[in-house]
């Protein structure tokens, strides 16, 4: 069932996926990301308790929401990397670490922009934005733990042990407002999924929260793959592959090592 | 469309701070994100390159050494 991935567990394998996919990734990300910017600030209807300034929600919500699927993300690279020692993992866990941590960033800052005029404070100690604040350290964690060792892999290692370990940490999020007592709303659109309920959203909000939410991805997923590309790089830059791809001469294979 | 002008549209309802602040912080996360990934391709390309180049230069020397050696 899983053989087809096994070519993959090869960098040169992976690098040419990549960039096979970008475009992919990359062009419905910048035209989707276009039209929910359009519809979410200039079309999508006033909230009748907040006016205009829910519109935050859209890029909130779906930097919040990837913040947790990023991180899952990155855990399945930190197994894949600890049981099977495939390099490529390492490096995709270093690859999605830092756009990670930039969507739980984003979510913090904007949620404290949308806090402060609706809440009337930019931050509260209550579960959900504690829970998120250890999510965005998690993420800083893993990056540094990686480079935290003389060996690479040992790294590597030891951040995906941590990212794995973090992962107990995205249930709390998501159920956060519902074990307790938060100054946060409850989920607005994943309830659906994970209630079982209707989203608590008129459709003509919805479905552009619903365009940003696809476009975030998107975008996020051709910053992943252009960092893991470059991480690939990095690590194969000097092999005949590499050189090839990138259209250097190299006159024998002697030049390459300096050895005759 | 929900504004009546463009005037409006900026205003956002009184809250263009809190509104414009949080599209153009994650715009300019995003932006960063991506002119670090395209600077370091660029240096890896660039350092390959030399590295290329250094190794055909070693390699020519190294022969032209050696027919100097034939040549005495």
């Amino acid at each position: 069932m899983w053989r087809w991935l096994h070519p993959y567990a090869k960098p040169e394998a992976t690098f040419h996926l990549v960039q096979k996919l970008l475009p992919w990734f990359l062009v419905p990300g910048i035209v989707l990301s276009v039209l929910g910017l359009v519809w979410g600030l200039a079309f999508a209807p006033p909230d009748y308790q907040q006016g205009e300034s829910y519109r935050i929600i859209f890029v909130h919500v779906p930097a919040a929401m990837w913040s947790m699927g990023f991180y899952v993300a990155m855990a399945a690279a930190g197994l894949l990397a600890l049981v099977w020692q495939i390099r490529t993992a390492e490096l995709a866990l270093l690859a999605i670490a830092p756009v990670g941590a930039v969507l739980t960033f984003i979510s913090l800052f904007t949620g404290a922009l949308w806090g402060q005029p609706m809440w009337g404070t930019w931050w509260v100690w209550d579960a959900r934005l504690t829970a998120q604040l250890i999510l965005l350290f998690l993420y800083l964690g893993v990056m540094a733990l990686y480079v935290a060792f003389e060996d690479e892999r040992a790294g590597a290692k030891a951040a995906s042990i941590l990212a794995l370990v973090g992962v107990i940490n995205i249930p709390i999020i998501h159920y956060s407002v519902y074990w307790w007592n938060t100054l946060h709303q409850q989920s607005t659109v994943t309830r659906a999924i994970t209630r079982l309920e209707a989203p608590s959203i008129a459709p003509e909000m919805l479905y552009p929260l619903l365009v940003n939410i696809v476009a975030m991805m998107l975008i996020s997923a051709v910053l992943v793959m252009l960092r893991l590309n470059n991480e690939i790089l990095r690590r194969e830059i000097h092999r005949p592959w590499a050189l090839k791809y990138l259209g250097i001469a190299v006159s024998t294979p002697a030049a390459t090592t300096g050895k005759e | 469309m929900q504004f009546e002008s463009f005037t409006e549209f900026l205003h956002m309802g009184g809250y263009a701070v809190w509104v414009w602040w949080s599209f153009v912080g994650t715009l300019a996360c995003f932006a960063l994100l991506a002119f670090e990934a395209v600077m370091r391709r660029k240096t890896l390309v660039s350092e390959a390159r030399k590295h290329a180049a250094r190794a055909e230069r070693i390699l020519q020397a190294r022969q032209a050494r050696k027919q100097q050696k034939a040549a005495h």
